[in-house]
This record gives structure tokens, C-alpha cells and sequence, in this order.
């Protein structure tokens, strides 16, 4: 048996995710590919090969992979999905466009942001927003899933993997890609900080976020988050929300500043180690999921926190 | 142009779920259910292209039991044209759901076909994809913008670490997220007349589709809460504990 994993990267640097994901495919005890697909990622499949735990990169290089599309993705998997019967990636805006597409050519179903891996093809998730766990176990005969990173442990580099390359499907010619926009920022990645900094609705501007959240965020080394109605509000950019239908993260310490912990928010964070509320109001819910509960106007303790540390 | 919509009846977001005291599943007996806000999205966009002339006819289905009608009614009295509703009690997982919609694509033959980026009560996030790969459609998953031209829509998509401009040639499958659009509100009057509109219902075991999951549930929980915290009384108060109790330098 093998187990094939989707790896995601930017055309330079294998995403972190990757390493969680290795683990999460060391519960199966068998063989571990992962699938780099790009156009000439050399230093990226050394990466991968580095990993440990990993015994086969496999690359697809070509110039149509330059910005992967699901349809491309979908296909390539396809294409040699005959040597796996498990396929698997980290939980992200990239997998959750391409294995759902390839767990339906393969006429599978599909088990999204996997917490725990059991035997006999047996699974935990959690659905609505996180309020209920299940246990399902897949009758299938390939396993399609895209795994919840925070809940694996990072597999260590040191490893030196035999790198193939492999023949790449001709592009689907019914997707174009045009262009991107990167949020460009000197912080860390929300997904792997350390420490991060949400601010809610009641920043009240696009200004005072920046102004109010940001001088802590750099004296802390922190990445800065949003709840879904300081997104909505222009105040901070989408791909920072955090949450139910945005961005889970797990850090060693998460501030949150004016949000009042909607379950959609805290689905996002409640596996930080420990969680800070500020909030001016005593009965806010994102108290019930805070180690550490400051009840005053942020516009004052926020500065007076940054001047105390 | 013609859309085909698939709106999904759900617990209301507002409401915590809870699990039966049997334990065997969630309790959703006489609990507020409404339209999947990501479906309002899609329905949204659906009647913004129609009003602007690009979209000539909007029709809505939703599978599941026939108190799905309310959410039809409800899509009817925000201005979609046509309602059906696929009838089933079966438990329908994703890619059922999405075999279920290709038969309808087939019947319909849409140009367009929007369904919300993911379900709140599954947190699936697949149906669209599927149903995609099922037509061998394109699809622009996660979309916050969308802009047609002759035969060609172009897609902004919402991804990790900012947005994607694709295009896709039509028909094409959509998924709408939440930045789409602002659904607008349904009026009473939309609300009365939407009830005498016919609901067209086709029941899914005529499609020949065989709908046993093949994902079995076998257990419900509810996650362990966090250990209950304490409130501080001052920021000097909250950076001593940090750095005491925890541990953390700052
Ligand atoms: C389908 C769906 C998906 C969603 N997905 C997400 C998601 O992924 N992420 C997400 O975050 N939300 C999501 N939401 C939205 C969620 O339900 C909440 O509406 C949102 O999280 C609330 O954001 P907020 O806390 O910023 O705003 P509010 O709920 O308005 O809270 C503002 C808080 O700030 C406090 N406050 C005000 N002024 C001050 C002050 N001066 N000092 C200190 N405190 C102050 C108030 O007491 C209040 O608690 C989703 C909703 C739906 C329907
Ligand atoms: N039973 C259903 N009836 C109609 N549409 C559905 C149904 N299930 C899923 N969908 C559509 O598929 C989308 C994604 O659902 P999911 O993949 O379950 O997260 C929803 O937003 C709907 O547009």
C-alpha cells in the first residue's frame, strides 16, 4: 500500500503544511510519494525529499503548473492514482479546490479537515463549526482527505528522498489562469506563528487596526487575524480571516482584540495553547474560550499593553 | 444565459447543535432551519446577473425531504424563476449530492452553475468540485467576484494568502463565498406570492443514482471544552501571569 501526498507550495518554498501531512500519513505504516506539481521546482523537490518519513518525490513539471489549476491538479492525481490507495493534503485553499475534484473522478467520497486518524479507515471531524465531533469510517476503496494541521506534529528534515520525474497530462484547456494578488507583509505566516493578534469589528477602521493592533503585533513578533466582520468591513484583508470559513491556526499564544467569539471565529483558533480576550463587554463569549480575560476598551489596554512589554 | 442554483436547507447558523441523548446523531428535531448562507450568496449573484441582462432564466433545486420547500420558497421569493426539488430521505453525502445535481444539469442544460463554497452543517466544501468533475466542467471555487463575458466568466477567488483572477469557459461551475455579495432581503409580499408558485418535484430514485453512503457515521460527540479561564483585572496583572504562569517572555 502508498500513500500519495498533495504538496503545496508558491514556486519557491514547500509550504510547512507538508511536514504535517507526512505525519499524518506515517499512520498507515506504509510507503509515503509526494507529488510536487510546477514548472522547474528543483529547489522545492529537494525540500520535499528532505523530509522525513517521505520515501518517493514525485515530479510533474511543466509550463501550465506554473499556477496549478484544480483541473490540472485533479487530472495529474489521476493519472498515476492506480499505485494509491490513500491521498491525502493539509487542509487548505489549494486542496480543498483539487481533491474533491479527484475523489469524484475516482467516484470516492471525500473526507475534508481530518482531527484524528483511526484504523480501518475511520475518521474524526468536526461539523458545525466545530460544535459536534464525528467518528466515520469510509467504505471506499481509495481514501481521499485533506487533514486539520494543527493537530499533527511537523515530521523533521534530515532525509534525502529519491526524486522521479513523471510524464505530465496535457493542460485542460477550459481554465485560464490571469493573475494574483499576495498580501504582501513583513509579519510571519498566520498559519505558522507563533503568536497571533485578532481584531474585530469594533477597531471600527481599516486605519485603527493597522494603528492599533500593529505596534504590538511587531514588539510580540506576531501575525495579525480578523474575525469575518472586520474582513466584511474592509478592515483587514480576506485571507487573514480566522475561522469557520477562513484560516484555522493553533498558536503558542492568541490575543484576541474586540471580537466577541461567534462559534464561526473560535472554530478557527480554540486549539491555540493560550488564548487572551480583551473585550469591553463582561459576558462576551470569547471569554468562555479564554485562559486569560481582560475586561476593559481596548483602546486603551491595547496601548498599555504595548508599552508594558 | 441560464443558472442553475443548489440551495442546501440547514440548521440556522445562530443555533448550537446539540446530540441526541441516545447519542446516535445530532438533535435537529424542531430546530430553526433555513437556506445555507453561502446558497444566498449564489442566489444573489444569480438575480444581480439577471437584472444586468446577462442571465435569462434562474432556476434553484434542492435535494432532500419535502420540507426542503421552504428554502425553494424562500429562493422563489427572492426571484429566482423556476424551483425543484429533488426528493429523497436518503443521508446524501457530497458526491451523491453532486450525481444527483449532474442529472439535473443534464435535463436543464445550464450555462452557469453556482452552489455555496460549503455547507455549515457538513463543513464539507466538496459539492461544487465534484459536480465539476463529473460534467468535466471548469470551476472557479471560492469566488468574490465574478464577471461574464460572451462565453467566458472570469473568477476572483478567495485563496490562502490573498486572491486568483482565472477564467473559464461556459458552462462552468461557481462556488460562492461569502464576500460575493450582500443577499438581499425578502420581502413580505415576495414571501406570500413565492407560495402559490408550482414547486416542480422529481423523486431521485427515478435517477437511477445509487445513493448509499459510503461514508458510515458511527459515533457523535461533543469536543472537550477549554479549562475555564480567569479574569484578570489590569494589563499589568495579565503580563505577570503570562509571564509567571505560562511561561511566555513578553
Ligand atoms: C456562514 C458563516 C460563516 C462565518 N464564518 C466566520 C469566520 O470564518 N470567521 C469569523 O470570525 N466569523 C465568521 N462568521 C461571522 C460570525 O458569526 C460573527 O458575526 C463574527 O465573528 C463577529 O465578528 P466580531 O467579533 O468582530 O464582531 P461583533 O460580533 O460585532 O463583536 C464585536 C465585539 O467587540 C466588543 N467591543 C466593542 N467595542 C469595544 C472596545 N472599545 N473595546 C473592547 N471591546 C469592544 C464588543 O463587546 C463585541 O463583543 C461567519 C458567519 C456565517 C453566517
Ligand atoms: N442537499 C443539497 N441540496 C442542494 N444543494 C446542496 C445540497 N448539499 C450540498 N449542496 C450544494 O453544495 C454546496 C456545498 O456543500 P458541501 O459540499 O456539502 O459543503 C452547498 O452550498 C449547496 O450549494
Amino acid at each position: 500500500m502508498t500513500i500519495l501526498i498533495l504538496a503545496e507550495h508558491d514556486g519557491n518554498q514547500l509550504s510547512p503544511s507538508v511536514q504535517q501531512a507526512v505525519t499524518a500519513a506515517q499512520f498507515w505504516n506504509s510507503s509515503v510519494h509526494v507529488l510536487i506539481a510546477g514548472n522547474g521546482s528543483d529547489a522545492i523537490n529537494q525540500q520535499a525529499a528532505s523530509i522525513q518519513g517521505v520515501e518517493r518525490v514525485i515530479s510533474s513539471t511543466a509550463k501550465h503548473l506554473e499556477h496549478p489549476l484544480a483541473e490540472d491538479v485533479a487530472n495529474l492525481i489521476v493519472s498515476i492514482s492506480d499505485d494509491y490507495e490513500v491521498i491525502l493534503a493539509a487542509h487548505s485553499s489549494f486542496s480543498r479546490n483539487a481533491l474533491p475534484r479527484v475523489a469524484a473522478l475516482l467516484d470516492v467520497e471525500m473526507i475534508s479537515d481530518v482531527l484524528n486518524i483511526n484504523g480501518n479507515n475511520t475518521y474524526v471531524r468536526a461539523i458545525y463549526a466545530g460544535n459536534i465531533l464525528t467518528t466515520i469510517q469510509s467504505t471506499d476503496t481509495v481514501q481521499v482527505l485533506t487533514i486539520h494541521g494543527s493537530k499533527f506534529t511537523a515530521a523533521s528534515l534530515g532525509n534525502n528522498a529519491k526524486i522521479i520525474s513523471i510524464e505530465t497530462p496535457a493542460a485542460y484547456d477550459k481554465a485560464r489562469w490571469l493573475s494574483e494578488v499576495r498580501s504582501q507583509s513583513d509579519r510571519p505566516a498566520l498559519n505558522s506563528a507563533k503568536v497571533v493578534i485578532s481584531g474585530g469589528r469594533s477597531l471600527g477602521s481599516a486605519e485603527r487596526f493597522e494603528q492599533v493592533l500593529s505596534p504590538l503585533a511587531s514588539k510580540l513578533g506576531a501575525a495579525l487575524g480578523a474575525t469575518r466582520a472586520a474582513v466584511d468591513a474592509g478592515f483587514a484583508s480576506n485571507d487573514i480571516q480566522v475561522g469557520q470559513t477562513g484560516v484555522v491556526v493553533a498558536p503558542e499564544l492568541y490575543i484576541a482584540i474586540g471580537v466577541s467569539g461567534a462559534v464561526q471565529h473560535t472554530y478557527g483558533m480554540k486549539d491555540s495553547r493560550i488564548v487572551v480576550a480583551i473585550n469591553q463587554d463582561p459576558d462576551a463569549p470569547i471569554f468562555q474560550v479564554a485562559d486569560y480575560g481582560l475586561v476593559a476598551d481596548l483602546f486603551e489596554a491595547v496601548p498599555a499593553l504595548t508599552a508594558a512589554i | 444565459m441560464k443558472i442553475l442554483l443548489a440551495v442546501k436547507r440547514v440548521v440556522d447558523y445562530n443555533i448550537k447543535v446539540r446530540i441526541k441523548p441516545d447519542g446516535s446523531n445530532v438533535d435537529i428535531d424542531g430546530v430553526k432551519m433555513g437556506i445555507n448562507p453561502f446558497d444566498e450568496n449564489a442566489i444573489e449573484e444569480a438575480l444581480r446577473l439577471k437584472e444586468q441582462g446577462v442571465a435569462t432564466e434562474i432556476v434553484a433545486v434542492s435535494l432532500g425531504t419535502s420540507a426542503n420547500q421552504d428554502v425553494l420558497r424562500h429562493s422563489l421569493a427572492m426571484g429566482v424563476d423556476r424551483a425543484i426539488l429533488l426528493e429523497t430521505d436518503a443521508d446524501l453525502q457530497p458526491l451523491r449530492v453532486a450525481k444527483l445535481l449532474k442529472a439535473i444539469v443534464t435535463r436543464e442544460q445550464p450555462d452557469l452553475i453556482i452552489l455555496g463554497k460549503q455547507a455549515i452543517d457538513d463543513d464539507a466544501g466538496q459539492t461544487g468540485q465534484m459536480l465539476a468533475a463529473l460534467l468535466n466542467y471548469p470551476q472557479g471555487t471560492f469566488a468574490s467576484t465574478l464577471e461574464v463575458n460572451v462565453n467566458e466568466v472570469k473568477v476572483t477567488r478567495e485563496v490562502d494568502g490573498g486572491t486568483e483572477t482565472i477564467a473559464l469557459a461556459l458552462p462552468a461551475v461557481i462556488t460562492a463565498d461569502l464576500r460575493l455579495n450582500d443577499p438581499r432581503f425578502v420581502k413580505l409580499p415576495n414571501l406570500m406570492m413565492a407560495r402559490k408558485k408550482p414547486i416542480e418535484t422529481i423523486n431521485a430514485s427515478e435517477l437511477g443514482i445509487d445513493l448509499a453512503p459510503s461514508l458510515k457515521l458511527l459515533q457523535v460527540n461533543e469536543p472537550a471544552a477549554r479549562k475555564v479561564g480567569i479574569k484578570v483585572g489590569s494589563v499589568k496583572e495579565l503580563l505577570e501571569k503570562l509571564r509567571t504562569h505560562e511561561g511566555i517572555l513578553v
